[in-house]
């Protein structure tokens, strides 16, 4: 019905500009509310960023809740998956230290694998023990075995976004940090490798499943991890490769750190790997080689925009996290809150002391009670849960409303109640606090020859251990990968001459500001 | 070979080096047959070339200075097993339940100074943190940046103005180190 009458002076088409409207409001917004808590005197001194972020969404859910009749949600699985978990965790991969992180490698593999394995199987076994005993209620409310297990997989995974969002506020040391935050990022292998087996036994129907589906569950979950992390470790060699000829422009360096990282991780999607593996190992592995090949401006860029990207996706997804509380398909169902809410905390706290004693008796450092306490407690669940679960089909599952609501409901109590209290706990019990600093050149020089020191010792005592591999890796890298992937060479110890070039244009710019007259 | 061996292992020695070490038994005896596995003339002590035929430390940048420290305290050039434990015994970790002097901090950084300090006057000059660089350092790099990185090196830790780092020097620059972790092993029991 195109009507021509005169030329209009001027028109209103809003369904034109909807989406990419909608979206420019959500981030405004959230930033905003962002800016809000950092001008308060007193409130963002108490409550963690996250906490309040949430309470914000909650007000604009209800808002949205009384003021349109259609259910606004927009925390979908894709958007969560597809747009805002990526930027975090490449942030949290290209900025990891890698030597810590490898240091303590075997302490964060065995929390992450072995423990989140003993979450589930014992969240889900009580649950269902629960369930047998009928403390649900009747017969609809309570899941059937599978469905069960089906959401322990998916609330026992301790998530790395709200991780984040707490730690790095309160700055504990280092060690403590990198093992609670290395075993959210790398649990996530078991996580989609426990949920869908489930969603798969779930519909293979649990009187049907065989040996062959178990084994291949197994099988599938070093797949799963294994494979995300060859993919990542691939795609970061080829990135190290591509930015070795951008020397003559420049502009663009960032862009291949950004659009590989996010390949690396689609592509580890498409063979339903483990994503979050696959770009955390692409930001690890890439950092070495795109470092030296990009200039210092690139650097910073990469720099800014990370952490831009990534603290903007956390803000929003903790504020549609808010929003997604306000809906009417809520299931309440208190014992099950209730129990889930017990168990994930108990068998948290079981879970670590018991693999913190096999781990110390391997470890160099002991992981004292202090440590251990505060890597349970630090155990906080988050969107991946909560998109997880909202991907659970409710055609299979039919208890699936009250595992959203049970979901909603765990985030908020640890992100609000341990993500409140984690920071006076952490002063009260006195825990060490990092310290942030950049190396000197000596201590650069000495503790490289210490390493090199040990790893000789280690040779002589006839032990393979931390340095003995490290340094055989980085034979092996300076040899035959650097060669490959770096421009031009800066001889075997780039970090020396790196730490000097940046300590000589720190003192030149510290004499320019001293003395003007001299430019 | 490795269960033979501890048979000429006395009991009084044993007792005797974990007084000395504060290694338990059990580590000594491994420690032992290490010994003797890497004793090739089966004369109860090392030479040089002993521990220099270990492939791995052969390739390490820092191998003859790692081999020399072994060989401070021997007259003949020859190490003997408490010598041998004596040395290894500052890399225990300080935690470890039995403390002995010879793991404390201050002893693992003496050890460090040690290495860089070739001719043993209580300082590291100039010359001695280039060499040690040009080891660690290596290939593809000017000479002239290895001595600007020494030059500014010494200068960032010399505290007494005099162009050397003496032993305090050190230890201040490295105030912040973990050294504990940095310097320790966890040897096998």
């Amino acid at each position: 019905h195109h009507k021509t009458d005169r030329y209009p002076l001027s028109q209103v088409e809003f369904a034109r500009v909807k989406t990419p409207f909608i979206i420019g409001i959500w981030i405004l917004s959230a930033s905003i509310a962002k800016i809000g808590f950092h001008m308060t005197p007193k409130l963002h001194l108490i409550f963690p960023e996250s906490c309040l972020l949430i309470v914000v969404g909650v007000v604009i859910g209800v808002v949205l809740y009384f003021c349109t009749d259609v259910a606004v949600s927009p925390l979908t699985p894709n958007t969560f998956f597809f747009y805002m978990l990526p930027p975090i965790i490449l942030d949290a991969g290209y900025f990891m230290p890698n030597r810590l992180f490898f240091d303590n490698l075997g302490t964060i593999l065995l929390m992450a694998v072995v423990g989140t394995i003993f979450n589930i199987a014992t969240i889900g076994g009580s649950l269902y023990a629960c369930g047998l005993c009928g403390m649900f209620g009747d017969e609809s409310a309570t899941p059937r075995l599978l469905d069960v297990f089906l959401f322990a997989s998916l609330i026992s995974a301790v998530d790395p976004v709200a991780v984040l969002a707490v730690f790095e506020e309160i700055h504990v040391n280092e060690i403590l940090y990198i093992v609670v935050f290395g075993e959210s990022l790398l649990n996530d292998a078991v996580t989609v490798v426990m949920y869908h087996m489930m969603e798969v036994y779930n519909e293979i129907g649990l009187p049907n499943i065989n040996a062959q589906d178990i084994a291949s569950g197994v099988g599938s979950f070093f797949v799963v991890a294994l494979g995300g992390t060859a993919i990542g470790i691939i795609w970061g060699f080829l990135t190290g490769l591509v930015t070795r000829f951008t020397d003559h422009v420049r502009v663009i360096e960032p862009i291949f750190i950004f659009v590989m990282a996010y390949l690396a991780y689609l592509n580890a999607e498409i063979f339903h790997m483990s994503g979050i593996l696959a770009i955390t190992f692409c930001g690890i592995t890439m950092k070495n080689y795109v470092e030296s090949n990009i200039s210092q401006k690139s650097h910073t860029t990469v720099k800014y925009a990370l952490k831009m990207l990534s603290s903007s996706a956390e803000t929003i997804i903790f504020m549609f996290l808010g929003v997604a509380t306000v809906n009417n398909k809520h299931v309440w169902n208190t014992a099950f809150v209730v129990l889930t809410i017990t168990f994930c905390s108990v068998f948290r706290v079981v879970g670590v002391i018991f693999l913190s004693a096999i781990a110390n008796r391997f470890r160099l450092h002991k992981l004292s009670r202090v440590d251990q306490f505060v890597m349970s407690y630090g155990g906080l669940r988050g969107a991946v849960a909560f998109a997880l679960v909202l991907l659970v089909d409710e055609n299979v599952v039919k208890q699936k409303d009250m595992f959203v609501t049970t979901t909603i409901a765990v985030i908020y109590f640890t992100v609000f109640l341990q993500g409140i209290t984690i920071k006076p706990l952490v002063e009260i019990l006195n825990v060490k606090r990092a310290q942030k600093r950049k190396p000197t050149m000596n201590e650069r020089i000495h503790e490289r020859f210490m390493d090199h020191l040990m790893a000789g010792i280690e040779d002589i005592v006839g032990k393979t251990g931390n340095y003995n591999v490290r340094d055989k890796f980085k034979r092996f890298d300076n040899r035959f990968i650097r060669p490959l992937l770096i421009r031009d060479l800066k001889g075997a110890e780039p970090k020396i001459i790196e730490t000097y070039s940046k300590l000589t244009m720190r003192d030149a710019m510290e004499v320019m500001r001293r003395n003007p007259s001299t430019i | 070979m490795g269960n033979k061996s501890s048979l000429f292992l006395r009991s009084e020695e044993i007792a005797q080096i974990q007084d000395e070490t504060g290694f338990t038994p059990n580590q000594i005896e491994r420690l032992y047959s290490r010994f003797t596995s890497l004793d090739r003339n089966d004369c109860g002590t090392l030479s040089r070339e002993d521990l220099m035929r270990i492939p791995e430390l052969a390739i390490n940048p820092l191998c003859e200075r790692i081999v020399h420290s072994f060989f401070a305290e021997s007259t003949d050039d020859r190490v003997n097993f408490r010598q041998f434990m004596n040395v290894l015994a500052h890399f225990r970790p300080l935690r470890d339940n039995k403390q002995s002097k010879l793991n404390s901090r201050e002893e693992k950084l003496k050890f460090a100074f040690k290495m860089y300090d070739l001719d043993d006057d209580g300082v590291i000059s100039r010359d001695e943190l280039l060499s040690i660089l040009h080891m660690m350092v290596g290939a593809n790099i000017s000479q002239d940046q290895l001595i600007s990185i020494a030059e500014r090196t010494i200068l960032e830790a010399d505290l007494c103005c005099q162009g050397k780092i003496s032993f305090e020097d050190f230890c201040k620059a490295l105030d912040r180190t973990d050294v504990d972790t940095k310097m320790s092993i966890r040897f096998l029991n």
